[in-house]
């Protein structure tokens, strides 16, 4: 069994990619540094990741893959899974040694695989997008929290700049501890040392609220009473469109 | 904006809850400078309400007056239920702030006739025009057309809604009349031929100048009532199906009719709005629109209404064996999309995969094919299974609409099946 040692990050898959090949050895298993080796082993590589060498698989994998196929890889990085890096590598490999390209053999068990994860993440994506919920504070600034189950804040974005171009905003990941911030021109990402109540609970405490913010959460509240019709409740439909790990943030289910 | 606005919000958004449209697709903008909002092509749902229809839209009412007496609507001129009007800069504030938190993706504005058809309309096209113009606003916005309003009136709404729509309401001309006295076809049909009109126009002036504005370029919907008139299943997807043939009409919507006037005894006292019905109308819609069913391949003399024990895919396979079983390597796309338990999806990932490699039952399970309903429907390069033919379409039916939690039967045992004299 071989294993390679590297620093779980994309550059360093990729340059893992570019050494095996140069060592006509692939791994059966990847690790981070310092995460406990199996029992048995044959050899264990460690990868120094290497920009030059990531960007000469990247060209590679254009050759061989549509942009489509390579923006599923990226997304699919974001997914964080435990086994992700692993599966990338197979598909990877199997891109680079195919004659043709496999992004549409989905008979594959890797492509089919990656497909479903890039499915998930992007799925995650569009539940942001459609349930963030901005909050506005006394400074004007529109605060929303989420807690997203894959790392898809920067999927978001180009959404969330295009649509609110002329407010300036905060988009906080409360699971990764980081978010963006929109100053009315670009989106930088930003990471607080000390954590304010709002971003442990995600909701602005009234006295940071705008004038207005409590008025527009309760007109929000009385618009979602009154929309739905009472002969029709269905429970079972509202939790699966609306996932229950949402509610917390969101200001008509409080 | 104050506590009384909340209070029309709340008298207008019970009035508007019972259009059905919600979508807030068809139209793609990117955001010009300086103003606020976008739209995604593909429209987004931004939250749920407690029914599980989707919120997209600011679904509401400019005023809920209305000079018609409607037997099946909530907001007849002789109902008793509070009425409120919202001016012109309350909507639209209320619109942009909503939209600024992202609650929705855009309005649905429609309206109570009041005075006549005109001055209402006339209303309505301020509200978006001030929406887009003043206020800069790139959201999405529905606009209901008033029965009987002017073409030019239809015209100028045109330019700023994405999307336009007027309801049939009820399927047929006699029972319209009867329901709604001061309403016939013409009423509806005419302005639908106005937005048609509009939006033909339109596509051909952009092609020599680009530039030249959009016309309600997400199209129009329309919605029937399901349930309150006789009309069987076969009127209703006729209607359709016809109106799907014009240009512009992107969806027409089923409402299970609810009684909101139980009092009226034109109308049938139902306990439950007939959801089953409603939901097999979708489904035979679905088959018109993505799965290139004929309309009268689902419906038609012989069978006028819909099975409401199986959806209208399956009832056509049970009713058609001889087309089965389908290939699953060799067959063409069109035949792939009539197989019970396949999609468009898994349909379009078993033409692209098959091209590297015979496809086998496992691989279908994975694509994500409804293998339970499939298996009687397919054959793929594995030893041949018990198809349609073999086992005969009665008791595939009996199979398949076995209720959940009874105790399972050994598939592999031999089941005789008994005509039930009734």
């Amino acid at each position: 069994m071989t294993v390679f040692v590297y620093d779980k990050t994309f550059e360093g898959l990729l340059t893992a990619v570019f050494d095996a090949y140069s060592r006509r050895s692939f791994p059966d298993l990847l690790l981070a540094e310092g995460e406990p080796f199996p029992l048995f082993y044959d050899e264990a590589v460690t990868i120094c990741t290497d920009d030059a060498k990531a960007d000469r698989v990247w060209k590679g994998l254009q050759k061989k893959l549509s942009a489509t196929a390579l923006s599923v890889i990226t997304v699919t990085w974001l997914s964080e899974l435990p086994e992700v890096d692993v599966l990338l590598f197979r598909y990877i490999r199997k891109a680079i040694d195919a004659p043709r390209t496999i992004e549409l053999n989905f008979g594959d068990p890797d492509v089919l695989e990656v497909s479903k994860i890039w499915k998930k993440v992007t799925n995650e994506r569009l539940r942001v997008i459609q349930f963030l919920r901005f909050q506005k504070a006394a400074d004007g600034t529109f605060f929303a929290a989420v807690k997203p189950i894959y790392n898809v804040l920067p999927l978001t974005l180009p959404h969330l700049k295009d649509r609110f171009a002329d407010q300036c905003w905060l988009l906080y990941d409360l699971k990764r501890e980081y978010g963006y911030y929109y100053d009315l021109k670009e989106t930088t990402e930003v990471r607080f040392e000390e954590k304010e109540a709002h971003l442990l609970s995600g909701l602005l405490s009234e006295e940071l609220m705008d004038a207005d913010e409590k008025l527009f959460q309760q007109m929000w509240k009385t618009y979602f009473k009154s929309i739905a019709i009472k002969e029709r409740l269905n429970p079972k439909l509202h939790r699966q469109h609306l996932p229950v790990r949402f509610w917390k943030y969101m200001p008509e289910k409080l | 904006m104050d506590e009384k606005v909340l209070d029309k919000l709340k008298v207008l958004a019970e009035s508007a809850k019972y259009d059905v449209s919600c979508a807030s697709s068809g139209t793609s903008r990117k955001n010009q400078s300086g103003g606020i909002g976008s739209a995604a092509g593909w429209g987004i749902c931004h939250s749920f309400a407690e029914d599980g229809r989707c919120i997209s839209l600011l679904k509401i009412m400019l005023t809920n007056y209305c000079m018609f007496d409607c037997a099946y609507c909530i907001n007849r001129r002789s109902n008793d239920i509070p009425r409120a009007t919202l001016t012109v800069t309350e909507l639209v504030n209320l619109t942009i702030e909503f939209y600024r938190r992202n609650y929705i993706e855009g309005l649905f504005l429609s309206s109570g006739v009041v005075r006549n058809a005109d001055y209402t309309m006339e209303r309505l096209v301020r509200v978006v025009k001030d929406l887009r113009t003043v206020y800069r606003f790139n959201g999405y916005i529905h606009l209901k057309s008033i029965p009987g309003a002017s073409q030019e009136l239809v015209n100028e709404a045109g330019l700023y809604a994405d999307r336009m729509s007027v309801n049939i309401e009820i399927p047929n001309e006699k029972s319209l009349q009867l329901l709604a006295p001061e309403k016939d076809f013409q009423s509806v049909f005419q302005p639908m031929r106005y937005i048609q009109q509009g939006v033909l126009q339109s596509a051909e002036e952009r092609k020599r100048f680009r530039h030249a504005p959009r016309f309600v370029p997400a199209g129009q919907s329309t919605q029937m009532i399901v349930g309150a008139t006789p009309d069987s299943d076969k009127d209703i997807l006729y209607l359709s199906s016809a109106l799907y043939r014009r240009p512009t009409m992107k969806r027409v919507y089923y409402s299970g009719f609810i009684p909101v006037n139980e009092y009226d005894n034109r109308l049938p006292a139902l306990k439950q709005p007939p959801l089953v019905r409603e939901n097999r109308l979708y489904q035979a819609d679905w088959l018109l629109r993505f799965y290139q069913f004929k309309v009268d391949e689902i419906v038609n003399d012989a069978y006028p209404d819909l099975d409401l024990d199986v959806d209208p895919k399956l009832g056509w396979a049970l009713r058609h064996p001889e087309q089965f079983p389908v290939d699953i390597n060799k067959a063409d796309y069109e035949m792939l999309l009539r197989v019970p338990g396949i999609g468009v999806k898994s349909a379009k990932l078993i033409v692209v995969s098959r091209r590297y490699s015979r496809l086998g039952t496992e691989q279908l399970k994975k694509i994500g094919v409804v293998m339970k309903k499939a298996q009687y429907f397919i054959t793929c390069h594995e030893l041949p299974v018990r198809t349609i033919n073999e086992v005969s379409p009665e008791a595939v039916r009996q199979i398949l609409t076995r209720k959940a939690g009874r105790k399972k039967t050994d598939d592999r045992q031999l089941i005789l099946q008994f005509r039930e004299e009734s």
